[in-house]
């Protein structure tokens, strides 16, 4: 949980090598190598374009990579290697690897359709079979932990961006993620709305979750991570403690960034 | 009308007198006067009158007879068969337009063009021309035969016999329908955000159970209104059967009408009973147009009454159906 713990003893959980991702002609992701200890929170800057929200969808195959591995947990999520091969798996074998990976979305996507409650509820019936009553009662203890237990009943479009937001952050838990993506949570958000979802994760943080998070939230960064990514150009320019990335950058293109942005 | 919003100004007129310092008047406000509207009304009540004068008065509309056939053993028995050729057609249609939209968004690219091909065949011929080549398909194919493709044969049958005219219907209308339920079938998933398939994907959901569970639900909102109108242009379209001698409700009326010579009197009984359905299907997409818009902050602008009126009027002639483009207007209107 303190930065000993992770910069010490603690075992890969995420390890990317050689990441590549094309969109047709072109080259988003060019070549990431990558590694996140269990219990680190890792924060993804650049500017937009670099590739980082690309790369964060990669590491639960919503984006199928052109070449190099993600593995997660020492499971590679969407293949299966066969000596020098890798083999795509089958749409069930690779949801079942997704649903130990939560993930936050910049646009909330949550199901217009269901109630808050019937949000959380989803997916721990339909994939894990829980019954509806163990799922609800820890979908309530969740909305709890978020500040929303008020709201189970409410449909997702009643409620502020910042109440959706951390609603997202709940469903995603009900999984019990050994690892949690954000792809840029707050940047979708009134701006005084941004603490209240950023509080969330701070707390998620401090309860150990391991956690990749594509952010302009520089004061985010420098306060909760253990580890600060800068892309640019679909490559990993630079990577340390923040006090280092954040404050002595060892790169021109990571200086004129952070220059612009803070 | 003009006393009346003169004395109102008056009223409130007191201070925007003293503001412009005109002395005593009272200002009035005089709207643009719309002769137009006035002529229009008065161009449609007059017709109006017309009509019903001469519905109460013209003997030849014989109104007594009109409703003594309403409930005539043929004509109820017509109206039985033009139900439920009404309801196997649009399962049918609903069933191929599902299969046919996910075909054309298949990745394999010979599964897309063949559904492609599909629709623009059944939507580029006349409804009529394909239900008179259903019921005449023994001319083309004497007989059908199930086997192994290019090898032997395990079942063997003549057309006319399989080919009933009942089936010859299904099969016209059903194919046709399916043509039209792809395309709006497709307009309906496709205005379901990609976002929420990658949520549903992510929290470990597999494509089936997203479909299923997350993108038709929603997609619904979009599909129900249109499917309605559709039923509702179904229902009036299988009077077109009438001509492969299927005893529906118009071939009915006028089996009797050839005997008797009543053709006005049992074409108004039969219109009458197309009123009938048609209005309490609107209703019917009412209640479901309201379940399928939960959470939805756009639920019902329209009444009951209002959604019954619209199922009714906007439909063009019996045969004609809504353009991709009309789809999803409908679909973003409702």
């Amino acid at each position: 949980m303190t930065d000993d713990a992770t910069t010490g003893a603690a075992p890969v959980l995420v390890e990317a090598k050689g990441v590549h991702k094309r969109y047709g002609s072109n080259l988003v992701v060019r070549g990431i190598d990558m590694t996140v200890r269990t219990g680190e929170v890792m924060c993804l800057l650049g500017p937009s374009g670099s590739g980082k929200s690309t790369f964060l969808r990669c590491i639960n195959h919503l984006e199928k990579i052109d070449a190099g591995t993600i593995s997660v947990g020492g499971e590679l999520v969407g293949y299966r290697r066969q000596g020098d091969r890798l083999h795509e798996l089958r749409d069930a074998e690779i949801a079942t690897r997704r649903s130990e990976i939560g993930m936050v979305f910049q646009q909330f996507n949550l199901f217009p359709h269901m109630t808050v409650l019937e949000n959380l509820v989803e997916a721990p019936v339909q994939v894990r079979r829980e019954s509806v009553k163990s799922a609800r009662e820890r979908a309530r203890a969740l909305l709890d932990v978020v500040g929303l237990a008020d709201k189970a009943d409410a449909y997702p479009r009643s409620l502020s961006g910042g109440q959706q937001q951390r609603v997202a952050i709940a469903r995603a838990l009900t999984m019990r993620p050994k690892l949690m993506l954000f792809d840029e949570p707050t940047s979708a958000l009134d701006p005084e709305l941004v603490g209240e979802v950023l509080d969330v994760m701070r707390g998620l943080a401090a309860d150990g979750m391991t956690m990749i998070v594509v952010t302009h939230e520089i004061g985010f960064a420098r306060e909760v991570a253990d580890t600060v990514t800068f892309m640019d150009g679909g490559v990993v320019v630079e990577s340390g403690p923040p006090e280092q990335v954040l404050r002595a950058p060892q790169h021109e293109r990571t200086r004129s960034f952070l220059a612009k942005v803070l | 009308m003009t006393s009346r919003s003169g004395t109102d100004v008056d009223g409130g007129g007191t201070t925007m007198t003293e503001d412009r310092g005109i002395d005593g008047d009272a200002v009035r406000v005089v709207p643009v006067r719309r002769y137009g509207q006035w002529l229009a009304t008065i161009v449609v009540l007059v017709v109006a009158g017309l009509v019903v004068t001469s519905l109460i008065t013209n003997p030849r509309y014989q109104w007594s007879l009109v409703f003594s056939y309403l409930f005539n053993a043929q004509i109820v028995e017509g109206l039985g068969t033009t139900l439920w050729l009404t309801v196997v057609a649009m399962v049918v249609g609903v069933v191929i337009g599902i299969v046919m939209a996910l075909a054309r968004e298949s990745r394999n690219l010979v599964v897309a063009a063949a559904a492609s091909v599909y629709i623009a065949f059944f939507r580029g011929t006349p409804l009529l021309v394909q239900l008179i080549f259903w019921f005449n398909l023994a001319a083309l194919y004497p007989v059908i035969s199930l086997g192994v493709p290019f090898g032997p044969t395990l079942f063997s049958e003549s057309t006319n016999v399989l080919i009933t005219p009942f089936l010859a219907a299904v099969l016209g209308l059903g194919l046709n329908e399916g043509a039209y339920m792809s395309e709006i079938v497709r307009a309906g998933l496709q205005s379901v955000d990609s976002g929420q398939t990658d949520a549903s994907h992510a929290l470990g959901m597999r494509k089936s159970q997203t479909f299923r569970r997350i993108v038709l639900p929603q997609a619904m909102r979009v599909i129900i209104p249109p499917t309605g109108n559709e039923t509702i242009s179904m229902l009036k379209t299988t009077s077109l059967v009438s001509v492969i001698a299927i005893p529906e409700l118009l071939w009915q009326a006028q089996a009797i009408y050839s005997r008797t010579y009543q053709v006005i009197p049992l074409l108004i009984t039969v219109s009458l009973w197309y009123l009938v359905v048609t209005t309490v299907l609107s209703m019917g997409q009412y209640y479901l147009e309201r379940h399928f818009t939960r959470g939805d902050s756009r639920r019902p602008e329209r009444s009951l009454l209002g959604t019954i009126v619209h199922g009714l009027v906007p439909r063009h002639a019996a045969v004609r159906r809504p353009a991709t483009t009309d789809v999803q207007d409908e679909g973003t209107r409702s």
